[in-house]
């Protein structure tokens, strides 16, 4: 006991020592990762206060908010922002739903159920510029593709699906992109269900509907909601998908606000404007991360 | 209440036989324990009984229905795991409610159950928690409960007590055998713990690689152990065995001849076996009585002090060795030499095939 008293100060001392070490250590990589991201974005601030249009270098100067202005009360801005709504809450329901079916599916014991779930992870290995081509060019291309193809065979007038529904072909290429990482997460989340608390569901009288009512999909809600959360974080910046198959148009009916950042710059070089655009869409991001993470930390909690 | 009757039910794992026809038949109000040693099969017996597995061959009945392909929520059963297999979503009452809610039981029934069985349980005052926030035995209680409220025609218990600790399960043991009087409920209880098998069952169905050894109340098994199996497995520490050579016998008894020389007259009848035969001679540690001289000696070489008893582990000549239970105050020492009275009444003997002889007098309590 003696000793233990007489030793405990250099003790606290010695843990002391160890923790501004290991600050020291740690200081570096803060420090790059601080510069790597606060660089940009105070760049950004900066520009979106200037007037700054690469093709009209005799207006230049500090511009206060009429950058900010022009983008509000634009119509293509309001358009944009729905459009990026629109996908994320479209994806989302889509990939989860069906990837909660998946998961519950692909965890049953059937002929192949290896190959199959290769088969349903593949497409999240795509990278998206290709995936898209492949849908524009190979599946629904109005003349060579499968599905007008397929269309013809039994005598019916293909649908030119891009340019009458550019924005729901969008959401459907993406969806089909993340329905993998979803199944895989979701798929991985049902096998961790205890084997014994479905079989006294099954005692109780649950039949296979009640057991995926009342048993898996409680056990569920956490795997759903880190699923939410990271998928939303991806898809408010869709871009890809968008500049390759509809260049978001017709007019702007399929462009989210991460294209029309773009075509701000550098189709219409306007950097100023582009900058505000990109604030904006910060901002919003972060207004999304603040209520996602809250739900999911709450789950999480539970 | 219900009776339940197996009709040589197999079960085939892939190519491996689990089960290998086992027939059975379980009264009313009957306690019976499956008891064996791990991987024999008991639990999944339970689970074919339960509708978890399918049956690959046999008939299972209950209350003279064939269940065979009943669903498991039809059978009238209610189970309760290792476990546990609560749902941890749901809080104590939703938990016991779950079954009754499916079976379209009406809300005011349901609240009315659940506060009874909760009273009888103890469990009133934890109805809104969840059951993560409970310890084990509050636990255990509430997946007695979510079986006792639906009223099942049996129950099915497996291993329920092993995840507790042994003070926790000694008082469970005692509370879940004071239920089983109070309820009536025909009740198949899984387990390896020798102590439950003996003071709940009415019925022990000893088993051993997917057959079943031997059917009988416990103080049968403990007196009258059908075979080298049972008597090894029921009672703890477990029969010691000698091996001997048969000389005779006659109505009254059978004579052997102890490796040291030392003949044995032991009351069990042994029509039809030759003289000179190999046998083995039992005696349960308790049976063994201490002697400073005389046959059957051997040197002490392990002394456990129990406190009420004590066991002395003496290693015979031939290498053996021989556990003795005596009085916790023994003075016994070890390394000491010291010779085993073996009072023939309470001698087994077993024949080459493992089978017991058949005793010339049934112990009182075994009738
Ligand atoms: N799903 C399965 N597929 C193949 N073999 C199985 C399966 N389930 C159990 N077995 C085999 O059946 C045998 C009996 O298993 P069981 O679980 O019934 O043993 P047990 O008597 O309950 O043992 P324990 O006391 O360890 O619980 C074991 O040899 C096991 O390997
Ligand atoms: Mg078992």
């Amino acid at each position: 006991m003696q000793a233990v008293l007489e030793h405990s100060p250099p003790a606290g001392a010695t843990a002391r020592t160890t923790k501004r070490t290991g600050f020291l250590l740690l200081s570096p990589s803060v420090l790059i990762l601080l510069v790597w991201s606060i660089v940009p974005l105070v760049m950004t601030l900066w520009y979106s206060l200037q007037n700054y249009n690469l093709v009209d270098p005799t207006l230049h100067g500090f511009a206060g908010l009429d950058n900010y202005w022009y983008l509000l009360t634009d119509p293509d801005f309001l358009h944009s922002l729905l459009n990026t709504l629109v996908l994320v809450a479209g994806v989302l329901i889509i990939s989860v739903g069906g990837g909660t079916l998946l998961a519950v599916l692909y965890d049953q014991e059937f002929f192949g159920r290896g190959i199959a779930r290769i088969m349903v992870i593949s497409p999240f290995f795509i990278m998206p510029t290709v995936s898209a081509l492949l849908w524009k060019n190979l599946m629904l291309h109005p003349i060579y593709g499968v599905y007008s193809a397929m269309m013809r065979a039994v005598g019916l007038t293909p649908i030119d699906w891009l340019a009458r529904f550019p924005l729901m072909t969008v959401m459907m290429i993406v969806a089909w992109e993340w329905l993998p990482f979803a199944v895989l997460i979701l798929l991985t989340a049902v096998q961790s269900l205890d084997g014994e608390q479905r079989e006294a569901a099954r005692m109780d009288g649950a039949g296979p509907i009640a057991r995926f009512r009342y048993i898996i999909l409680p056990h569920l809600g956490r795997a759903i909601s880190v699923v939410v959360m990271i998928e939303t974080i991806y898809l408010l910046t869709i871009f890809a998908e968008i500049s390759v198959t509809t260049a978001g148009g017709p007019g702007v009916a399929s462009t989210n606000l991460a294209y029309l950042i773009y075509s701000r710059a550098l189709l219409q070089f306007d950097v100023g404007g582009a900058s505000a655009g990109g604030v904006v869409a910060i901002v919003i991001a972060n207004i999304v991360a603040i209520f996602l993470v809250r739900a999911v930390a709450r789950n999480l909690e539970a | 209440m219900a009776t339940v009757e197996l009709k040589n039910l197999r079960k085939t794992y892939l190519t491996e036989e689990i089960i290998k026809g086992i027939s059975l038949s379980i009264e009313e109000r009957e306690f019976v324990v499956f008891v064996g040693p791990s991987g024999c099969g008991k639990s999944t017996l339970l689970r074919m009984i339960a509708g978890l597995e399918d049956i690959t061959s046999g008939d299972l009945l209950i209350d003279g229905h064939r269940m065979n392909d009943v669903e498991p929520g039809k059978r009238g059963l209610a189970m309760v795991f290792q476990s546990y297999a609560l749902y941890p979503h749901m809080n104590v009452y939703k938990n016991m409610e779950f079954g009754l809610k499916l079976s379209g039981m009406p809300e005011a029934e349901r609240r009315a159950k659940i506060e009874h069985v909760a009273r009888t349980l103890q469990l009133e005052p934890y109805l809104n928690h969840k059951p993560g926030q409970l310890s084990g035995g509050q636990r255990q209680r509430v997946a007695i409960g979510r079986a006792i409220v639906r009223n099942p025609k049996v129950f099915l218990f497996d291993e329920p007590l092993s995840n507790l600790d042994a003070a926790l399960r000694g008082q469970m043991r005692v509370e879940l055998s004071a239920l089983h009087r109070k309820l009536g409920a025909t009740t198949i209880y899984v387990t390896h713990d020798q102590v439950e098998a003996m003071t709940m069952a009415d019925k022990i169905v000893v088993l051993q690689k997917g057959v079943v050894e031997q059917i009988g109340s416990p103080l049968e098994l403990y007196h009258h152990p059908r075979n080298l199996f049972v008597a090894r497995f029921i009672g703890s520490p477990p029969m010691n065995f000698f091996s001997a050579i048969f000389q005779g016998g006659d109505a009254a008894g059978s004579s052997v001849q102890l490796r040291d020389g030392s003949s044995l007259y032991v009351p069990v009848t042994s029509p039809g076996l030759l003289p000179g035969t190999k046998v083995t001679v039992g005696i349960r540690p308790e049976h063994v009585e201490l002697a400073s001289s005389g046959p059957n000696s051997g040197v002490v070489e392990v002394i456990e002090r129990l406190g009420a008893i004590t066991l002395v582990h003496v290693r015979m000549p031939d290498g053996e060795i021989i556990v003795v239970q005596t009085d916790g105050a023994a003075l016994t020492d070890v390394d000491t030499r010291v010779s085993l009275t073996l009072p023939p009444h309470n001698c087994h003997l077993f024949a080459p095939d493992g089978l017991a002889f058949e005793a010339c007098h049934r112990h009182p309590l075994a009738a």
